[in-house]
Formats: structure tokens, C-alpha cells, sequence
């Protein structure tokens, strides 16, 4: 009664490259858009601004002024990959900020403090992994109690700002090196180490695949016998640790610590992941990709600032970018959808 | 008593019940109701006026919610609106015409509606998630808002817009018969036409209920565009109360509140059925729970801590895991002071 | 039951003993032993809820056992989670494939044992040994491709590829012949004999019976969570089989066979008239029409246009060629309500994903339809529970309770509750994409016998189904479908399986102008 073969079982080998790249790397085609997006925009400002717009130093300082989003939105990539989302990043920062800044005022040396500001975030990021892991409390609501959480811890520690003199600290952000017109500091080389350790961590390590199976199939990668649980709330304390470590850059980069500090800054670094090419489902996207929303966020910002409108108009057009990516995201996904 | 118990009403007004007892107990003027000028003053009428925004926001939500959505958009709209209200009250020159006033409203709460209508676009036609087609708006919302009110605060002096959220009818705020109207409106949509149902199959399975023949777009569209235009009012009430458009202060984490109000009242964020008497209940909940911070002495600036307890709490006690958890641990307590004597006195 | 221990202790590479689990409210499964041997294809038969899948999942440790044993290698083990009863040797290939489709087809073989150097992934040695893996099983395949790129058919083979990579001694495959055609079955099958020479134990769970014939050994048999016995299969046919599994005698589906020769009257209109509808990529534009009273079967095999066809008269899907007639007059069904309010009902071969409302009631579940084509103005009280009640009795739905959670039920029942949700409507047509799969043999009948009834009533309906024997039973004409076109239409009573079988292989082929 079967054996009668109908179809061909093996595919066929005749593939055009094109076909092969789209089988093989169609996850990178969103990072892609990123890029060309923010090479547009770079275009369209030096035209506009009769080539006066780009320059070392202005490059320079996009990294210097967006080193702690950038620290966030690795962070937040990893929560992400996992179908997960972290509203506390900023408010963590702000807290992680507010927390040192105090420790150093009474006295504490500064190789200290910094540890104890990342382990403040891991711990953190550490208990919205357990909500979200051992009591199934969906990540969006169990972050939003971290984000209360750090948001009101950090005007338990003072209700006003504390300036930050501990030297230190803040040569992670005087000090610059110069390369001819470009400068970087120690703010910018961290946030750089973070992405590449972070890149390295999701592309060859088990604990980075896992991220991806868990983002793309958690059914899936708890029956493949992959350590799930441990998995997500690693991402969540990494996602904690980075907003620590934001905490320290961000005090760096401020010079004092203010609890009013991040409000909205998760948002901007969700907006940052999501326009650097990673899809809010999970599964699929890159670190690289993050960073390139960074750029494009502290782009829109830098052209804003050159036009010397209202500020207003960053948010609006970081919506308004956001609103495209996602489209775009949409119809890559609903096109590959009505390919199978 | 299991069965009073089993209800799904029973937990949400257990926790509002127990906070205004704890706040009764503390200090028993909370309770204490005063007449004044034929009004009712004192805190519990402080509650019923002041949770009007958070009540017409969170019934909004918890549509949106039933849906299986989110709307993050809803305290930008608050911005927008209040801005767009004062801004044609304050550039009208007559502040105190009924007119003027019902083109202001009329025309603020339309621009809620169009916002609701935007991302009821976003979702239910281009079919993007709606945390994040709800995130643009509550990103560019409060930048619009900006742009209305020039980069300023915008004050105004009318009485009858103040009356709205200040002033009183047969002895209660205003504000408070507000929250009824629509309480009782949304109710009597949801509940008295076919309306909850359809909601609730599309809040379950979109595509089932879509081959079923209900007509899922619409319904998704019609949810986003009431919480729009619910947030569109209660933008009004919120610039009403301090006479001013603050586009940055204006329903600043109501959205949080919101959702958590409607989390509070039993309705799952994995959406399907929803209650609209448990949001009112969660609604009331979080106000009184703000207010008991207040009373109790803390800056205001600390409430989230509390807040974040509370969130946790919420959701250790919807969550089933925690539930069989602590299910299991009177067996756990008893086998273990059965084994001490003072346990096996206590127990017979 | 009867097995001597002394026999089964030597070869047996996992024995399970009086296994218990225990639901809320229910033993799922009591007592039940099964014995696995080296080198055998082991089939688990028995209905919806006879506690196969509760049984699989205390095999690889996804449910703890409340009381039993489990001995793997003579060992007696516990375990807690699939990662244990992984390193035990156990691996599972699911029904819904479970592989992470967002990753390679290599990643998806070697996910969790990447080969490593120097603290890192290798990629490339990671890669090359889930080609060797594959190359293995027979399969061919670029690793470094997305899996969501391939068909279920060779992700499956990928799930199994990767149970080899954790050395399986023992492969369960849960029902991974219900979505594959034909020819991937074959592959499946010919992946499983050289298996099965290697010496790997293999437990198939299926709901086909000439497939068990076809590649097992021998079967357990259970039914409601209580073990009927172990058989080897040459001691069985097909009939002692259904009989074990349902306990009593199914004279039901072969007294409908005279269905097929029932005169259809084709004078009038048809009910739906298609023409040269298609949908570009999709399904080439064909014709179909259905009359009242008529039963017209669909065969072919899955991926042959059969669902998509379907899609397109049931306004699931926009059809962008040709045009369709309802009663005579020209129809456009731009969605499914549209097909709806013109008389088409359409039941998808999804029931979960595509039909029921797991969280609301069955009545709730049945007046949807009706409810849906009202708007917002509720049907009355009394009304609906008229409707309920009617439908509840005249499908048989157990629990007859109309308070019910649609998702307590089995699957059978909700598959009768979806049928109840469609005739409440009064259609004109009734499109039934394999209403009977995954269900057990008692729903089928009674929803088979029912297709039979209304069309005898005047109901128009069109019946898909993978089984030629029920399609050929039911329906009064054929229309076969392959390669997403029709290739010809058959009346069912000149035709038996075989010839249906032949027409799809070799028809199809000759038409391909």
C-alpha cells in the first residue's frame, strides 16, 4: 500500500546563492536595514547640513554620549532573544547610580563600590529571573516590579543628587585618548568590551545557543533536554549586571548620581534593540545589531541637536523609526511565514 | 465557604478590604466621613474622586488586555489630550464659555480617540505586537504633546473645567460619578450585548475565532479605540485637577498602574475572560494603597518600592506554582510540629 | 500481562512496572507495564486518553511516577526531567516537531553537545558532525540552512538525527507519521529499519493501523490508562487489534459503506460552483462543485492542495483567480465570515490552533458561530440553551455538560462540539477538513455516521480526510487533488483505495500539460 513513491524525498541541490544566503543567514537582513538606515541618515545630514555635519569628533562623541545605552541594550538583547523583555534597565542604572555614588561619598574606595554596583544589578536582574522562571510571571510584569523596586530604592538612598569626586570613577570619562581628530574614552572602550563579550557569548558558547533555542522554542529546548530554567535567569542577571555596570558608566559620564536619572531609558533601549534588528518574539536577532540602534538612536539625537529644534522631536522620531522597523520586521516575518 | 472562596472576585476584594482595615486600624480617622456644605469630605471620598483617571484608563485596559493586548500608549494620550483641552482653552481667551469648553473636551477626547485608533491600526491591520505598536505612541505621544503646549506647561483659569475634577454633585465628587457612568457603560456594552463574548474568543484564539466568523479586526480595532478614548477623558480629569498640562508629568506610569489594577482584579494577562468588576475593585485597590503610603509618612517619591511589593504579591498569588507551593506547605508546617510537643498541644 | 520475567529480563533494555500516575481527580494511568527490547519496533496503541502520551511522558521523565518502577539496563532509575532520562539513553521525536525553527538544521542536531575548542564552539567540526549524523539516517542537507526552510517531514528526521547524537538506546516517536505524505513515511520507515538493526528500541505511537502492521514488531495495548496486554503483531489483524483497543466491536463504520451509491440529484444548482479559483503559489486555479445533498471527498496527500483549497471556499484565504457561485449567483468570499453569511461552513484540519475557544465553555464554544453572525445583539437565554442542549444530545458530546471547559475535553468531543458549532448555524454547505484525525475510533464513527445522515438530509459537504477508506465510504464522488492542482474527479462506487492510489500516482503525472 506504500510503496508507491510519489515525490522526490531528498531536496534539490541546485540552489542560486541568493537562495543560499536567505536559507542561511535571512536573521542578519534586518541588521542589514539597520545599517543602511543609519548610513541614510549620515547621507541625508551631510547633505542637508552642506557637508558640515560629519566629523571625527562628532562620531567620537556619539559613542561617548550613548556608551551606557549601548552597555543597556546588550543587556536587554539577551532578555529579548529569550522572548523576554526587562523594563528595569533605567531604573536600575539610576538606582545602581544612586547606591555607589552614596557608597563613595562615605569614604568607600571605588574598587570596591563598582564590584558592589554590579552585583546590586545581577541581584536585581537575579529576582526578576526567578519571577519570571519559578512562578511564570510574565516577564513584563515581573521587570516592572524590579524597575518599582529600583525605582523607589533609589530615593530611599537620597531624595537628591550626589556629586561623585571619587578620581577614579570619573577618568572612566575625562580621560581621552586621542587617534588624530577621534577620541574614545574609557566609557566607550567598556561599552565596545561589553558588546564584544556579549557577541562572543551568544555566537560560541552553549549558554549563548541556549538563549536562542530557549527564544525560539521554549517547549522545544526544554524537551531537547537543554538547561532552560538556568538559562533565563542568567539572561535576566545579565541584563542586571549590564544595567550596573550602566549605572557606573552613566555616573561617570554625569559626574553625580540623580534618582530621577533613566526615566524612560528603558524604552529608548528597547527601541535601540528592536531598530538594531531583533525580534521582539525572541530567537532571533545580534548583539551587532543592537548596536547599530544605538548608533541610529544617538544619530536621530545628534541631527536633532544640529537642527536646534525642540528635543521633543527625538522621541518622536525614534517612534517613528521604531513604527518602521517594525513593519519591516512584519513583513519579513509574514513573507517567510507564507513561504513554508 | 470554598465556593465564596473559589470566586473570582473573592482575592481581589480580600486585598482591598484588608487595606482599608490596616489603614482603619492605624489611624481611625481614615474611615471618618465629614459634611460639609452638603459635601462629603475625607479620605475614602478622597479615593473615589482620585482614582476617576486611573479608573476610566483601567477600564480601557482591561479590554485591551481581554484582547490579548497591552496599551503602553495610554498615559501619552493622557499628555495629548490635556494638552490639546488647555491649549484651545488658554488661546480661546474665554475660558470660562461652555462652548469653548465643549470644543476643547470634545476636541481632546477625539484626539484620544484617534490615538486609540492609530495603534488599533498598528495591531489589528499591519498585525505588530502590541507592546511595541503601543510603545510608539508612548514614546512620540509625549513628544507631540511637547510640540502642542510649545515646550511649556500650560495653565489655565476656568471654574466649570475645574469642576470637573474638583467639583461636587449631591454631596460626591463629580469625578467620581464620572468612573460610574463609564464603569456602567462598558459594563452594559460588554455584558448586555454579545460584545464580552466575542472579546473574550478573540482574546483566546485570534484565528479561531476569525474562521468561527467573528470579526476579530474590528473587535481589537473597537478595544484599543475605547482605551483611547477612555485615556482621551481621563487626560481631561488629570489636567482638570491641577489646571495645567504637564506634558511630561501628565499620566506618567499610569499605564503601570492600569495594568496592574487590571492584573489585581483577576483578569490574565495571557488574555480571554476578563471582569470588569474586578478592575473596578483593582482600581479602587491601587489608589488606596497609594493614599496609605502617603498617610503613612513616606516621600512620595519612595511609593514604588511599595508598589513593587505589591506587584510581586499580585503575581505570586495569581501565580499557580506559588499557589500549589504554599498549598503544600500546611502539610509541610503539620508533619513537622507534629513532631515537637508543643505542636501536637497546639494542633488538638 | 502474562510474561514470564525470566524471558523479558535478558533483552529487555527498558522494562516499566506497574506505573502509576496519578491527575487531580483521575488515574491516568494505573499499573501499566511496558517492556522495551533491543533491536524491536514497539507500537503503543489505544484511544484518545487511553494514557499513551501520560506513559511516554513517565518514560522520559517529564511526569514524575506516583508508584512503579523504571529499570533501563537492568538499573532501576528516576527521573526528573528529559534531561535525565536523555543521558539514560531515552530520546523523543513529538508530533509537533520539537526543534527550535529559528536555528540551523546543524545547531538543531547538536544543540547542547556543540563540539568545543578551547572554550568556544567550533563551528565547522560542530557542523561537519551533524552531517555525518544525517548522512547516517540517509539525509542530505546544507547544515548550515534554517531549519524553518525544510519540510516537517525532514525536520523530523533532523529530531531523530539529534537522538542519535545523544547516543539514544531508546527512540520514542510520538506520532510522527500524522502530518508526512506518503513518500516521507517511507523514508521514516526505512530510517527506522536500519535503526532498528542497529539495535535501537524503537516505541511508535501512531494512530494508523496499517502502519503498525507495516513496521512493528509487537504492541502494547492500552485502554483507559489500564494495560490490555503485550502482543507480538504477526499474532494480530487489524480487526483483533481495534477490537483490543476499543473493547468492543466496531460494526458501525462498515454499515455506512452503502452511502457511497446513494443517488445525488444534479439537476438544480450546485450549492457552491468553483471556478478556476487559485491562489498564486498556493494552489493552481481549479474547479469544484458541490450539490445539495452530496458528499464530495477530497483525496490527495497532505501538501496536495487539499487544505488550501478548502481555505479558499471557506474565505479563509483570498483567492485571486477565478470566481465562485453560491446557489447559482456569483460570490465574493474576501474572509470567512463572507463565506458564512453565504451558507459555508468551514471545520480546520487544526482543532486546536483553528477551532476550539479552550478556555471558554462548550456552550459558549457552540453558539460562537451563531453568536459571530449576530454582532453584538445576545441571543436569549433560553435560546441558547435550547441550541446547546439539541446539539449537545445530537452529537453525543461527552460530559453532556454544557458548563464544561471545551479544553477538558478529548479530542473526539471537541471535535463534536466544532461539528455542533457549524450545523447551529443552518449552512448550506458543511467543509470538513480531516474532522477525524488524532480521535479515537468511537468519535469517528459517530461523526462519520452523522456526515452521512445530514447529507442524506440535504447538506452539501465537502470531506478531506488522509484516510482513502473514509473518504471512499462517505462521499459520492472524489475529487483527487496532487501537486496543488486537481488531476481528476472519480465516482466513489466505481473505485477502491488502490485505484484512488494509482489515479494520484501515475494521473497526476500524465495531466502535467
Amino acid at each position: 500500500m506504500t510503496s508507491t513513491q510519489v515525490a522526490p524525498a531528498r531536496e534539490s541541490h541546485v540552489v542560486s546563492s541568493r537562495h543560499r544566503f536567505m536559507t542561511r543567514h535571512a536573521s542578519w537582513i534586518p541588521v542589514f536595514a539597520a545599517i543602511a538606515i543609519l548610513v541614510a541618515m549620515v547621507i541625508g545630514a551631510q547633505i542637508y547640513f552642506d557637508g558640515d555635519f560629519l566629523s571625527p569628533p562628532l562620531i567620537s562623541s556619539i559613542l561617548l554620549d550613548n556608551s551606557y545605552l549601548l552597555i543597556l541594550a546588550v543587556g536587554m538583547t539577551f532578555v529579548i532573544l529569550t522572548g523576554g523583555i526587562d523594563l528595569s534597565v533605567g531604573a536600575v542604572m539610576s538606582f545602581t547610580g544612586m547606591f555607589g555614588a552614596s557608597l563613595l561619598r562615605d569614604g568607600l574606595p571605588s574598587g570596591v563600590v563598582a564590584p558592589v554596583m554590579l552585583a546590586c544589578g545581577a541581584l536585581i536582574g537575579l529576582g526578576i529571573g526567578v519571577l519570571v522562571q519559578y512562578f511564570d510571571v510574565q516577564p513584563f510584569i515581573a521587570s516592572l516590579a524590579g524597575m518599582f523596586l529600583a525605582r523607589g530604592l533609589g530615593f530611599v538612598v537620597s531624595l537628591n543628587s550626589i556629586k561623585v569626586t571619587d578620581s577614579s570613577i570619573l577618568w572612566l570619562q575625562r580621560t581621552r585618548w586621542h587617534f588624530g581628530d577621534w577620541y574614545v574614552t574609557a566609557t566607550g572602550i567598556l561599552a565596545l568590551l561589553v558588546v564584544a563579550v556579549g557577541a562572543l557569548l551568544l555566537a560560541y558558547t552553549r549558554f549563548g545557543r541556549t538563549i536562542y533555542a530557549v527564544g525560539g522554542n521554549e517547549q522545544s529546548a526544554r524537551l531537547m533536554g537543554l538547561p532552560v530554567a538556568r538559562t533565563k535567569l542568567l539572561a535576566y542577571v545579565v541584563s542586571g549586571t549590564c544595567a550596573g555596570l550602566a549605572g557606573v558608566v552613566f555616573t561617570a559620564y554625569t559626574g553625580a548620581a540623580y534618582p530621577l536619572n533613566g526615566i524612560g531609558t528603558e524604552l529608548d533601549t528597547i527601541a535601540a534593540v528592536v531598530i538594531g534588528g531583533t525580534l521582539l518574539i525572541g530567537g532571533s536577532g545580534f548583539v551587532v545589531g543592537s548596536m547599530i540602534g544605538v548608533f541610529v538612536y544617538g544619530m536621530i539625537k545628534t541631527i536633532i541637536n544640529f537642527l536646534g529644534v525642540d528635543q521633543s522631536w527625538t522621541r518622536i522620531t525614534i517612534g517613528g523609526l521604531l513604527l518602521l522597523f517594525v513593519v519591516v520586521q512584519r513583513v519579513i516575518v509574514a513573507r517567510s511565514a507564507r513561504r513554508r | 465557604m470554598s465556593a465564596v472562596m473559589k470566586h473570582r472576585l473573592f482575592w481581589p476584594l480580600v486585598v482591598l478590604l484588608a487595606l482599608i482595615l490596616l489603614n482603619t486600624v492605624s489611624r481611625p480617622s481614615f474611615v471618618r466621613i465629614t459634611v460639609h456644605d452638603g459635601r462629603l469630605y475625607g479620605s475614602l471620598i478622597d479615593i473615589l474622586r482620585n482614582s476617576a483617571p486611573l479608573m476610566l484608563v483601567a477600564l480601557g485596559m482591561t479590554l485591551v488586555i481581554a484582547t490579548r493586548g497591552i496599551d503602553l500608549s495610554v498615559g501619552a494620550i493622557m499628555a495629548v489630550s490635556g494638552a490639546v483641552a488647555l491649549t484651545i482653552i488658554q488661546d480661546s481667551g474665554d475660558p470660562a464659555n461652555p462652548a469653548v469648553l465643549a470644543v476643547a473636551i470634545g476636541t481632546a477626547v477625539g484626539a484620544g480617540l484617534v490615538c486609540g485608533l492609530w495603534n488599533g491600526f498598528l495591531i489589528s491591520v499591519l498585525g505588530i505586537q502590541p507592546i511595541i505598536a503601543t510603545l510608539v505612541l508612548m514614546l512620540a505621544g509625549r513628544g507631540i504633546a511637547l510640540l502642542i503646549t510649545g515646550g511649556f506647561i500650560t495653565t489655565i483659569n476656568s471654574d466649570p473645567y475645574k469642576f470637573m475634577a474638583q467639583g461636587y454633585v449631591l454631596g460626591l465628587p463629580f469625578a467620581f460619578y464620572v468612573s460610574l457612568v463609564a464603569i456602567a457603560i462598558v459594563a452594559l456594552i460588554e455584558r448586555r450585548t454579545a460584545l464580552g463574548m466575542l472579546t473574550e474568543a478573540v482574546g483566546i484564539n485570534p484565528e479561531a475565532s476569525r474562521l468561527a466568523g467573528v470579526r476579530a479586526r474590528g473587535i481589537i480595532w473597537g478595544a484599543y479605540a475605547a482605551s483611547g478614548l477612555l485615556a482621551g477623558f481621563a487626560g481631561i480629569l488629570y489636567s482638570s485637577n491641577i489646571m495645567a498640562a504637564d506634558a511630561n508629568a501628565a499620566g506618567l506610569y499610569i499605564e503601570l498602574d492600569a495594568i496592574l489594577a487590571v492584573v489585581l482584579g483577576g483578569t490574565s494577562l495571557a488574555g480571554g475572560t476578563f471582569s470588569i468588576a474586578g478592575t473596578v475593585v483593582g482600581a479602587f485597590t491601587i489608589q488606596t494603597l497609594k493614599s496609605t503610603i502617603t498617610f503613612l509618612g513616606v516621600p512620595p517619591a519612595v511609593t514604588p518600592v511599595f508598589m513593587a511589593a505589591v506587584v510581586v504579591v499580585v503575581v505570586l498569588v495569581q501565580s499557580r506554582r506559588f499557589r500549589r507551593f504554599m498549598g503544600r506547605l500546611p502539610a509541610r508546617l503539620r508533619t513537622w510540629t507534629s513532631r515537637t510537643p508543643d505542636g501536637a498541644e497546639a494542633a488538638s | 500481562m502474562s510474561h514470564s520475567d525470566a524471558e523479558t529480563a535478558s533483552d529487555a533494555l527498558v522494562a516499566m512496572r506497574g506505573i502509576t500516575i496519578q491527575f487531580p481527580g483521575v488515574k491516568a494511568l494505573d499499573g501499566v507495564d511496558l517492556v522495551l527490547r533491543a533491536g524491536e519496533v514497539h507500537a503503543l496503541m489505544g484511544e484518545n486518553g487511553a494514557g499513551k502520551s501520560t506513559l511516554i511522558k513517565a518514560l522520559t521523565g517529564e511526569y514524575a511516577v506516583d508508584a512503579g518502577t523504571i529499570t533501563v539496563a537492568g538499573e532501576p532509575r528516576v527521573f526528573h526531567g528529559t534531561a535525565d532520562a536523555q543521558s539514560a539513553g531515552i530520546s523523543t521525536v513529538y508530533q509537533e516537531v520539537n526543534l527550535c525553527a529559528n536555528l540551523s538544521v546543524g545547531e538543531n542536531v547538536m544543540l547542547g553537545h556543540e563540539l568545543r575548542r578551547g572554550g568556544r564552539i567550533d563551528w565547522r567540526a560542530t557542523h561537519r558532525a551533524a552531517a555525518e549524523h544525517l548522512e547516517n539516517l540517509g539525509v542530505e542537507l546544507d547544515t548550515r540552512t534554517s531549519l524553518s526552510t525544510h519540510s516537517i517531514a525532514v525536520q523530523q528526521l533532523v529530531a531523530i538525527s539529534r537522538a542519535m547524537v545523544t547516543d539514544a538506546k531508546v527512540l520514542v516517536l510520538d506520532e510522527p507519521t500524522s502530518s508526512l505524505d506518503r513518500s516521507e513515511v517511507e523514508q521514516l520507515f526505512s530510517v527506522m529499519r536500519d535503526l532498528r538493526a542497529r539495535g535501537v528500541a524503537i516505541l511508535f505511537v501512531t494512530h494508523f493501523l496499517d502502519q503498525v502492521f507495516e513496521i512493528a514488531d509487537r504492541c502494547t495495548v492500552l485502554r483507559n490508562g489500564r494495560l490490555v496486554g503485550e502482543y507480538p503483531l504477526p499474532s494480530l489483524t487489524p480487526g483483533s487489534l481495534v477490537q483490543l483497543m476499543l473493547g468492543r466491536e466496531l460494526d458501525d463504520l462498515e454499515a455506512l459503506s452503502s452511502v457511497a451509491d446513494r443517488h445525488v440529484d444534479r439537476s438544480g444548482a450546485p450549492v457552491v460552483r468553483a471556478t478556476g479559483t487559485g491562489r498564486k503559489g498556493v494552489i493552481e486555479p481549479t474547479d469544484i462543485d458541490v450539490y445539495p445533498g452530496e458528499v464530495v471527498g477530497i483525496a490527495g496527500l497532505l501538501g496536495s492542495g487539499r487544505t488550501e483549497l478548502a481555505r479558499l471556499l471557506a474565505g479563509a484565504d483570498h483567492a485571486d483567480s477565478g470566481q465562485i457561485e453560491v446557489a447559482g449567483k456569483a460570490a465574493r468570499l474576501a474572509n470567512p465570515r463572507s463565506a458564512i453569511d453565504h451558507g459555508i461552513a468551514y471545520s480546520s484540519e487544526d482543532r486546536r490552533a483553528e477551532g476550539i475557544l479552550g478556555d471558554l465553555t462548550v456552550a459558549e464554544n457552540i453558539v460562537l458561530g451563531i453568536q459571530a453572525r449576530r454582532g453584538w445583539r445576545k441571543l436569549r437565554k433560553a435560546e441558547q440553551d435550547a441550541v446547546v442542549a439539541e446539539y449537545i444530545a445530537a452529537l453525543g458530546v461527552r460530559p453532556a455538560s454544557p458548563s464544561t471547559l471545551i479544553r477538558n475535553l478529548s479530542g473526539g468531543n471537541q471535535q463534536k462540539v466544532l461539528l455542533a458549532r457549524w450545523l447551529a448555524t443552518a449552512p448550506a454547505l458543511l467543509i470538513l477538513d480531516e474532522p477525524t484525525r488524532g480521535i479515537d475510533v468511537g468519535a469517528k464513527a459517530d461523526i462519520q455516521r452523522k456526515v452521512a445522515e445530514l447529507s442524506a438530509r440535504g447538506l452539501a459537504v465537502v470531506f478531506i480526510s488522509s484516510e482513502l477508506e473514509e473518504v471512499l465510504r462517505l462521499s459520492q464522488r472524489i475529487v483527487v487533488m496532487r501537486d496543488r492542482r486537481k488531476i481528476g474527479e472519480l465516482a466513489s462506487h466505481d473505485v477502491d483505495v488502490d485505484a484512488v492510489i494509482d489515479f494520484i500516482a501515475h494521473e497526476g503525472q500524465e495531466g502535467a500539460a
